[in-house]
């Protein structure tokens, strides 16, 4: 068993809103080891970027998180302060965003925006050193001309080339954990496949691990070694990527793989989770995918399923898990 | 660089081109005000008097050489002589140019040292009870008629408690070749209740810009990845929102430059503060028109640099904006 | 409509209306000031002010009626010529808001008319409309209309046209903006491939569009109208001294105010404050409501 990097338990994020409280993450465990690329994969709505958020204590107002503990390298940060959370943040966990368009600041140039996160956590090093750092990042990222584009304002790139150089801030102080949310959603097909595969190439360069919070299961299987997924703020499933991929348990997940077109395989009609995903101020008793589930019995309605092994490392939250494979 | 030079000198076509047609519709419409001749003369007059008058003043001919004409004195800052003061009215307006600058940039200075900070914070913590006080307050402030207010400023501080003078700016020191009262001798006193009076409604303006800016910044994904940096939340406020909130807050200052300008005749009036807007208010009065047209063309001329300068300063803090 | 006029009352909106003091505050202001101008001058003057029969200068200079030497009958004291300030002020209030709607109406209509032509049809007429606004927005409000005013005399009439050459370029310019946004929708371009006249297609696809920010814009012009008509009114150029206007009054309130006749100048002006407060609370309340960058 690798040595635990991260380790959630019971993490409730609720937002309490003037038509009621909003359960976005609502008791979820999980851990992550050293190294390990976990993947963490659901719809939208159902919880998983509120889950990073809530890890990094970026959940604003009307959000409230609540966790019994999060470790993290052997310390528990479930209570830590603004301050201590500052000092986490960017420097051993740090994020990339899902629009690159967005998440840099229009005013600043590239340089200065890699090597703000020099300065706040690499105090020891000089100007020289910074410079020095943000171009062999900015290589790392693959951007040609780095020394030039250093001085080039985001506005000046294509959205592929901003979320490269995302990534290099979010490697800047070589952190232990990085969070990439939906990092190709808003890029193009052709370079999504690219950014990955630099994210995955950096990630193990380092040593670091990897949360990928994704909506598409395809990204999962050829990145990730491990799956989470997840369903109106609950886990439903999880397991090793494979196992998920091969013989999923739970309806959801099975769902979900059926509702993506296989090229090489022969299929006549694309399969499709039928009903929507619940309103989340009205979430129905027993269990919540009751609803949309084809083997749906009297018991799913009344009593929520707790967490089953099906498999070695391999869990899921349904009276029924299928395990025939 | 060269992209810089290039939008300069093609901005400064287009002020040119717009202070032609002002000058335009300047002279075509002042052409209504009062007749000189009739001013210039008295009344016993006899008609070969007046037409050899018209005719020495060009007056007789057609109008497109009149403004011809006008055109070429006023770039030589010849608008002839008011009737009533009988002096060069650009002398006149020159005199009295100091004042109205010195009301204008203790305003201006007033305006942002209170409205940014107070901006700032009611943006930061748009539930604090503090910032929806100063909300309340700045929407006070557009609605206040300012007339009103200066006189209400005179009533309790000169009339009643006799602690500021009511009217006029005092002695003046000799500062670069301007007469200022600020450096006088308890100058700044003539100049509280002016400046208080004027700033007020941009003062209020200001602020709400500056707050909007920061709320909606706030909001943006940029900002929360500085956060995910471990930028703390003072600097991810000072660093990262302020400055993208300014962009438009230095757009309206340079408007309000401008509309402090105009509302200086109303403040110079309540104050008998001797500057030009009430040059141009008691011009107005007595139908001087050589002191109208001169103060139309000059306050247009600074009207158009303000705006030069702005977009300028906009092009040098917004490196988004091209240089087209 | 009753059905809308119902919804509008569960709405969203109405909820943060009915949470929301300043803007009921506003709103009470305004409903107050209309109902003075409208029935004032039958239920609550004392005199008709401007009729210089019923004024008697042994009236002249009294004070409040609640300090020493005033009396009941001048609720809010006479100003030199025994007139009631109290009367003069629900007269200058008809003026006020009659200059303020008006001139707000039509600058509004000008201007979103212009608007919608410019942003619709593009071309020359758009350049130069842009044009001219762009060359009057570079001067202040304040100045056109002194420019205005100092060619063509006092007047009310007069006064009207100065605000709306001054007032419609807001409009013209958010209007052309916003119609511009709405015309790359495909909506439009299925309207036009199905024949709809332009006239048809602007009224039933562009206005809808455009009309909460002219709403907001039109709010916050009417509180300024007011407040440049008093302010042009106490310059001397706006409203004629015969005439009935909070402007003037506060003026001739400035010539006796050093001789600590303080009502004259002070109620009149109070008013107009929290008219154009009222206004500009509800404006204010429309905006943030109307601001889809906020939510």
């Amino acid at each position: 068993m690798q040595e635990k990097l991260l380790e959630v338990k019971n993490l409730r994020t609720y937002f309490h809103t003037f038509k009621g409280v909003v359960k976005a993450v609502d008791g979820i465990s999980f851990s992550l080891g050293k190294g390990e690329i976990l993947g963490i994969v659901g719809e939208s709505g159902s919880g998983k970027s509120v889950t990073c958020f809530s890890i990094l204590k970026l959940i604003e107002e009307p959000g409230k998180v609540q966790a019994d503990e999060i470790w993290f390298q052997g310390k528990d940060i479930t209570a830590a302060s603004e301050k201590e959370m500052t000092k986490i943040r960017g420097k051993d966990i740090s994020m990339v965003f899902q629009d690159p368009m967005t998440s840099l600041n229009p005013l600043y140039t590239i340089g200065k925006q890699i090597e703000e996160m020099l300065i706040l956590h690499e105090p020891q090093m000089d100007k020289d050193q910074r410079k020095k750092r943000c171009i062999e990042l900015l290589n790392a990222v693959g951007i040609p001309n780095a020394e030039q584009q250093l001085k080039a304002y985001p506005h000046q790139f294509s959205g592929g080339m901003r979320q490269r150089v995302v990534i290099a801030i979010a490697l800047a102080a070589n952190p232990k954990l990085i969070i990439a949310d939906e990092p190709t959603t808003a890029l193009d097909v052709t370079i999504q496949a690219q950014i990955l595969k630099l994210m995955k190439k950096l990630v193990q360069e380092r040593q670091a691990s990897l949360i990928l919070i994704t909506h598409d299961l395809a990204v999962v299987s050829e990145m990730v070694d491990r799956v989470i997924v997840m369903y109106c703020g609950k886990i439903v499933e999880q397991g090793p990527v494979d196992k998920i991929i091969n013989e999923p348990s739970h309806p959801y997940t099975i769902g979900l793989l059926d509702s993506i077109p296989r090229l090489r395989k022969e299929q006549d009609r694309l399969d499709f989770i039928p009903g929507m995903v619940p309103n989340m101020y009205d979430l129905p008793s027993g269990c919540l995918f009751a609803p949309r589930c084809k083997g749906c019995k009297d018991v799913c309605r009344n009593r929520e399923p707790e967490m089953k092994t099906v498999g070695s490392n391999h869990s899921a939250a349904c009276h029924f898990p299928r395990i025939d494979y | 660089m060269q992209n810089m030079l290039k939008y300069i000198t093609k901005r400064l076509a287009q002020t040119v081109l717009v202070l032609f047609v002002v000058a335009m519709i300047v002279f075509i419409l002042t052409n209504y005000i009062g007749d000189p001749v009739s001013a210039m003369l008295t009344e016993e007059a006899t008609y070969e008097t007046i037409q050899e008058l018209r005719e020495e003043l060009g007056l007789n001919d057609p109008l497109p050489v009149q403004f011809f004409n006008f055109l070429k004195d006023a770039i030589r800052g010849d608008f002839g002589n008011s009737y009533i003061y009988k002096q060069p009215v650009l002398q006149l307006i020159a005199e009295r140019m100091p004042a109205t600058l010195e009301l204008v940039t203790i305003t201006a200075l007033l305006t942002l040292i209170i409205a940014i900070p107070l901006g700032v914070f009611a943006g930061a913590f748009p539930k604090s009870r503090i910032s929806k006080l100063i909300m309340t307050g700045s929407i006070l402030g557009i609605s206040l008629p300012t007339f009103w207010i200066g006189m209400m400023l005179i009533y309790i501080f000169s009339v009643q408690y006799g602690v500021l003078p009511a009217s006029g700016r005092g002695s003046t020191v000799n500062v670069l070749g301007l007469e200022l009262s600020i450096f006088a001798k308890g100058g700044w006193r003539y100049l509280v209740m002016p400046s208080i009076t004027l700033s007020l409604a941009y003062i209020a303006t200001i602020l709400r810009l500056t707050r909007t800016g920061i709320r909606e910044n706030m909001k943006q994904d940029y900002i929360k990845f500085a956060r995910a940096k471990g930028v703390s939340s003072k600097n991810v406020l000072f660093h990262h929102a302020l400055k993208n909130a300014l962009i438009p807050v230095v757009t309206v200052f340079g408007i309000n430059i401008g509309k402090m300008f105009a509302f200086t005749t109303i403040t110079e009036t309540i104050f008998a503060w001797p500057g030009m807007g009430k040059l141009l208010i008691d011009a107005i009065y007595r139908s001087d028109r050589p002191i109208i047209v001169a103060y139309l063309m000059i306050t247009s001329v600074m009207f158009v640099g303000i705006n030069f300068v702005v977009d300028i300063i906009y092009t040098i803090i917004d490196p988004r904006i091209e240089l087209r | 409509m009753g059905k809308k006029i119902k919804g509008f009352f569960q709405s969203e909106t109405f909820f943060r209306y009915r949470h929301n003091i300043p803007a009921m505050v506003g709103t009470l202001f305004i409903v107050i000031a209309v109902f003075v101008a409208l029935f004032g001058r039958q239920l609550l003057a004392v005199q008709n002010p401007y009729d210089l029969t019923q004024l008697d200068l042994a009236n002249a200079y009294l004070p409040p009626m609640w300090m020493e030497g005033g009396s009941p009958q001048f609720p809010l004291g006479t100003d030199n010529q025994g007139r009631d300030i109290f009367s003069a002020i629900i007269y200058g209030s008809v003026s006020s808001l009659t200059i303020g709607i008006c001139g707000m109406t039509c600058a509004c209509l000008i201007g979103t008319t212009l608007g919608l032509i410019s942003g619709y049809f593009g071309g020359v007429i758009d350049a130069v409309i842009m044009r001219i606004a762009d060359i009057q927005l570079s001067f202040p409000s304040m100045f056109i209309a002194l420019f205005i005013l100092s060619v063509v005399g006092q007047g009310i009439d007069k006064l009207l046209i100065a605000l709306v050459c001054v007032g419609w370029v807001t409009y013209a310019r958010t209007v052309r903006g916003a119609t511009l946004s709405v015309k790359k929708m495909e909506y439009i371009e299925a309207s036009k491939t199905m024949g709809l006249p332009n006239f048809l297609i602007i009224v039933r696809h562009v206005m809808p569009n455009v009309v909460s920010s002219v709403i907001v814009l039109a709010t916050i012009q009417m509180g300024d109208f007011i407040l440049t008509e008093a302010a042009l009114s106490f310059l001397g150029v706006g409203v004629p001294v015969t005439e009935p206007s909070l402007g003037l009054l506060v003026k001739s309130g400035f010539d006796v105010l050093f001789s600590g006749m303080w009502w004259t100048s002070v109620f009149p002006g109070l008013y107009i404050m929290l008219l154009v407060f009222g206004i500009n609370l509800v404006g204010d309340f429309l905006r943030d409501e109307l601001n889809p960058k906020l939510k």
